[in-house]
This record gives C-alpha cells, structure tokens and sequence, in this order.
C-alpha cells in the first residue's frame, strides 16, 4: 500500500475579518493532523486566526479550456472594480 | 544558486519557426507576463525543467538545514539559540512550500526525496561545506543567504505561478535570515581577539563556495537561454555573481574583515568590482560528490528519512482506522 | 523564602532549558518535513519560557545573574530539572512520549501558577500554559496515532512508555522547597498534582491502546540536584562549550 500522505491544502483567515484565503499546501494523515500541521506551518508569524483544511483531491477545479465562457462575462463588469470609479484626491482615502 | 546547474530540457530556444501553433501561444503568454497555471497547457521540457529547477531548491533548503542544524546545540546564548532555530526552521518551511509547488507538476514529495536519496538530484553545493565554529553560522547567513536572496527576489516573477507564490512567501521570510546571519558575524568581528580570528577564518573559507553557489558562467549557454525565455531563470549566473560581490564588499569592509582576494579592486570605468573567480574545478568536485560534507549530509537526510519510516507508516495506518471506524458508524 | 523561591524557579527554568535543548537536537532530522517545523515550534515555545523563569531566577537570586548567565554557567550540581528531561531522545517515539509525559505535568502545574501569589509568576505562567495546552495536543495525538498505528509503531511506544516510566515520579516528589511554597501560596504541591495527571495521561494512552505500567519504582536526584544521570554533563558539554571557551566573549 501507498503510504505517502495525502496532500491537503490549507486555507487561513487572518486577523482582519477578510475571508478564509488559500495560503498552501502541506501532506498530512489525516485532517486533524492537517490542521495542526498547517497551525504550524502556516501561523508561524502570527498570520491567521482561523483555519481550513481541504484534501487536495477533493477540490474540484474549472479547467483552463472554460476560461473564456467562465471568466470573460465578468470582464465586461468592469465596474465591480475599484479603480473603475476615478475618485477626486480631495475626497480623501477610499 | 539553490537549484544550480539545472539542466533545462530540450536543445536550447526554439526560434519562432520551429514553434507549433501551441507553443507559440504558450511563449507569448509568457512574453504578456502571464502566469502559467498547473492545469494550462505547457510543453513538456518547460514541465521537466521546472521540476528538476523547484525539486533542487527545495533539496536545497532541507539540505541546508543541517550545517546550521549543526550550530543549534551549541549557541551561546538563548537568544542566539532561538533565532537559529527559527532560521533553520524556515528553512525546513521553504523546502516544504517548493515541494508543494513542485507536486502541482505531478511528481510527488516522496518520490523527489527518492530521487534525492538515491543522488540523482542534487542539492546546492554550498551545504557540502563544514561550520567548524559559530562564526560560520554568522557567515552562512550573511554570504549564503545573501547570494540566495539575490536568486530568489528575481524568482518571484517567474512564468509559473505556484513557483512564484512560494519565492515569494520565501522571500518575506527571509528576509530576517541574512540580518541575523550578519549580526552574529559582526559580534565576532567587534569582540576578542579570538572573536575576530574567528570571524576572518569563516569569510576566508566561506568566500568562494559562495561565489560558487551562482554556478559557472552560462551567458553562452542555449540551455540557460531557453530557461530565461520561459522565464524560469531570470538573470545570468555573472550578471548575479556581480551583483552579490558589488554588495558585499563594502559590508566585508564595514566589519573590518578582508575579502581574500587579492585582485579585489573597484572598476571605476565598470562600475563594479573586478573579482577572481573561484576554482571551477573544486565546485566541479563538489559536485561529483567530493565536497567536504557531502556524504555526511546526504547520509544525514537518508538516515532521518529511513528511521523515521515507521513513524510516517503508522500515523497514516491510524488514519485509515479511524476513517474506517467513521465511516462503519 | 528567598533561596527557596529561587530554588523553585530553577527547577521550572531547567525543566524547559533542558527539554527544549533536547528537542532542537531534532532540528532536520524529523521523519517529516511538518513535523520537523513543528518540533522547532514546541522548542521555541521552551526556550521562551525558560528565558522567562530563568529570569526571575536571576532577579530572585540578586546576584546579577541573567538567563544565559544561569543557562551557560552551571555545573551539573546547579541543575534542577527532572531526570525525564536530560535523557537522550531515542527515537521519535520516546522523544514525543517523554514530551507528551511532560507537557501533562506542565499543563496541570501551569494551571495552579496561574493562580501564584507572586504575580511576576502568575504573568509568565499565563502566557507558558497556553503554549503548553498546545504541546499537549499535538504530543497527545501523536501518542494515540502512533500507539493505535502499525504493529511496529504499537511496540516501539509501548517500549517508550516502560522505558521512562521510573521516571514519572520524580514529577510529584514534594520536599521542603515545595513546602515553602505552598506555605507562600506560590505554586502547588506537586504530590497532590498527579491525580490531575492521571486522568489526563490514561485518557490518551488508553485510546492510543496502550497499558500504563503497574511500577511504582520512581528515579529521583534531579529536581532536587543531588544526582542527575550521566547525560546531563555530555548535554552540558556541547551547550556550554562557547561560553566556557571564550568566557570574556560576548556573543
């Protein structure tokens, strides 16, 4: 049997009430040991105050040949940018 | 550098004819700046080389941990004591993030570290020099990870995204390592005579595997060519060499410590230093397997692996009990 | 009271010292690269703590000797850890048994120091018991998992828990220092410790499925400083070394 352990991949919500964001990898037996793993993989410098786990097989990815029809309707909207809207320097930071 | 000498697959760049339609597309997102994700497309030797290129740098990193690993029990003061170990143990961390960043290729870490083991990778040849007092640790942060940082900066811009996401998670670490590497070095330069003495035989020995670490000249090579039009490989192998000695003179010269190399001298008209170049023929010999430490530390990382064997078989063996037991309830 | 507290503090900053030592020995030789970065956790956490304790000591004593000064200075007879934590590691499995055999006792200890009438040692023990409930879980279920693993990983630790389990006892030995103490209101009395202990200690081995041994034969001589094992002055040897070499150095 294979004993290689699985991969998991580690998501982490930092301190500033962001969402959980996707900082790595790591191998791990089990989910437990993934999160303690990742806690001191991945939290070394005081980066996160949450975390999630997920084993690497069971992420479902879109695949790059769907790019087109999944991405480019959202290019269009480019008013759900930021730096859409030209903002006057006199009001201020934004 | 970390990954030195990778050997880039195919025969050098393809001119644009030689090209299909593929790669061709494939080049001209990387000459947009685009990223190279793991599931677009990408020719094979651009997949084997980046393998063989992040696999040898994350060798590297936990080949490295060990001629400072080898200082750790032996610090002089707690506070030196911690900062070691957290640097090596960032080390450790890096070789982990470039492992993962080397599976999204398809080749696991196990199978990496069995190609490590059975010496058919290689890690850098700077590991495979001895730290005989705590000088050399200073000297190892200050000369290795400096000439390492010089690689990796560049690296972060590199064609394929999770290579350049792990550059540069390990650049914002790294950045505290030459800093203690450098003030650990100049307490030996600024205390006792013996103190000084120390700090000199370390930058005597430790000066030229550095400039080593860079690898022979390659600005005539065709397989460092293709590298760089993938973007894998951001400057030459002189082009960085000179960088680090430019830098690092003036911080040798700030310790009161001697670069020993009597041709050392300032070029006004290059605006750089003109240096010797180290024996190409020793780093040729460490490369062969005939450094100083390479046995021990290729026996070292083998031993560790093997003995921790068991330990990796029954936490996993655990695991499936008890998501068998999950699973029957 | 003053030598007494002095004396106390010694044996929580050794204990930490010395484990902490023990444990950065594995630094790049761990069977995995996570476990590797999370054993340097667990001994940085230790040294943390020991700059801590061993800083009291210094003030307490009022000698002006620091942590390093207490650390690196030292002959064997000035140490006052437990016999458990000067043993070489072994293997991983004996290396994470005697961490999770501590990190119970400390945990539990913590717990009461918290409360210390002395509060420079309610301060540091806040901050110690939060690192150590962490030491525990991860020592804890490395136990279990290994315990409950293969056949061969069964073996080695229930060889690992028979191996240091003379050495359990030391942890709730009570003498006059300990009286002092808990006549001060500083720190608990370690014999009344160990009910505490066992609940912790039988929960985890239990479901790591294996047996605690029925000894009751307990080694002493190190919190005490009266005889450590032969290992303690090879351990001394490589740690002290610079500052015994260069004594005028700085570092």
């Amino acid at each position: 049997m294979k004993n290689e352990w699985p991969l998991w991949e580690v998501f982490i919500r930092g301190q500033h009430g962001l969402s959980h964001r996707h900082v790595g990898s790591l191998h791990a037996p089990d989910a437990e040991m993934a999160i303690k793993n990742a806690r001191d993989v991945y939290t070394r410098r005081n980066e996160g105050v949450s975390i999630w786990v997920v084993e690497a097989n069971n992420i479902a990815a879109s695949s790059p040949s769907n790019k087109g029809p999944l991405y480019e309707p959202a290019e269009s909207k480019v008013y759900r940018h930021p730096t859409f809207f030209d903002i006057p320097d006199e009001a201020g930071a934004m | 550098m970390y990954a030195q000498m990778v050997k880039t697959a195919g025969n050098g760049v393809k001119s644009q004819t030689d090209m299909t339609d593929q790669e061709a597309a494939f080049q001209a997102r990387i000459d947009a700046g685009e990223k190279i994700e793991p599931k677009d497309w990408m020719p094979d030797e651009y997949r084997l080389t980046l393998m063989r290129q992040i696999g040898q740098h994350a060798h590297s990193e936990i080949v490295g941990q060990l001629p400072e690993g080898n200082w750790i029990t032996r610090a002089p003061t707690l506070e030196r004591k911690a900062i070691l170990l957290a640097k090596v143990q960032d080390e450790a961390g890096h070789g982990l993030y470039l492992y993962c960043a080397a599976e999204t290729l398809g080749v696991s870490r196990d199978e990496l570290l069995e190609e490590l083991h059975n010496g058919r990778m290689k890690y850098s040849s700077i590991f495979n020099y001895p730290t005989l007092t705590w000088a050399d640790i200073g000297a190892v942060g200050w000369l290795v990870d400096g000439a390492a940082i010089m690689n990796q900066v560049p690296l972060q811009r590199t064609s394929y995204g999770p290579y350049s996401r792990a550059m540069i998670r390990v650049c914002k670490e790294e950045s505290f390592h030459q800093r203690q590497g450098y003030d650990a070095i100049r307490k030996c330069a600024e205390g006792t005579d013996a103190q000084k003495h120390m700090a000199q035989d370390a930058l005597n020995r430790f000066w030229y595997p550095s400039l080593m670490m860079f690898g022979p000249s390659d600005k005539d090579s065709v397989h460092s060519e293709q590298s760089m039009a993938w973007k894998i490989k951001i400057n030459t192998n002189d082009e960085l060499r000179q960088k680090f000695v430019d830098q690092t003179v003036p911080q040798a010269e700030f310790l009161g410590l001697t670069i020993p190399d009597e041709n050392l001298k300032w070029n006004e008209e290059r605006g750089h230093y003109d240096f010797s170049q180290p024996d190409w023929s020793e780093f040729f010999n460490v490369l062969k397997g005939n450094g100083p430490c390479n046995k021990e530390r290729l026996g070292a990382r083998v031993k560790a692996w093997d003995d921790g064997q068991w330990v990796r078989d029954g936490l996993m063996a655990h695991a499936r009990k008890k998501s068998t037991k999950l699973a029957a309830e | 009271m003053s030598s007494a507290l002095f004396e106390y503090l010694l044996r929580l900053g050794d204990n930490t010292l010395i484990l902490s030592h023990r444990v950065s020995e594995w630094c790049g030789l761990a069977p995995v690269l996570e476990e590797d970065i999370a054993l340097a956790n667990t001994a940085l956490d230790l040294i943390g703590q020991t700059q801590m304790w061993l800083g009291l000591a210094g003030e307490v004593e009022g000698k002006g000797r620091d942590a390093d000064a207490l650390a690196f200075r030292r002959d064997v007879w000035g140490f006052r850890n437990l016999l458990l934590l000067e043993r070489p590691n072994g293997d991983f499995g004996k290396t994470m048994m005697r961490q999770f055999l501590f990190d119970a006792f400390n945990v539990v200890n913590l717990g009461y120091l918290i409360k210390s009438s002395d509060p420079r040692i309610a301060a540091i023990a806040e901050k110690a018991s939060k690192e150590a409930a962490y030491h525990l879980e991860r020592s804890g279920d490395t136990v279990i998992g290994l315990g409950d693993g293969t056949e061969e990983s069964h073996r080695r630790m229930q060889d690992a828990l028979d191996e240091l389990w003379p050495y359990v006892g030391e942890m709730f030995a009570s003498d006059t220092v300990d009286a002092e103490m808990v006549a001060a209101g500083v720190a608990p009395d370690p014999q009344t410790l160990r009910k505490e202990w066992n609940e912790i200690t039988v929960r985890y081995l239990t479901e790591a499925t294996l047996t605690v041994p029925d000894g009751t034969f307990a080694h002493k001589g190190g919190k005490t400083g009266v005889q450590h094992t032969e290992h303690l002055g090879h351990l001394l040897t490589s740690m002290q070394w610079l500052q015994r070499a260069y004594p005028d150095a700085s570092w």
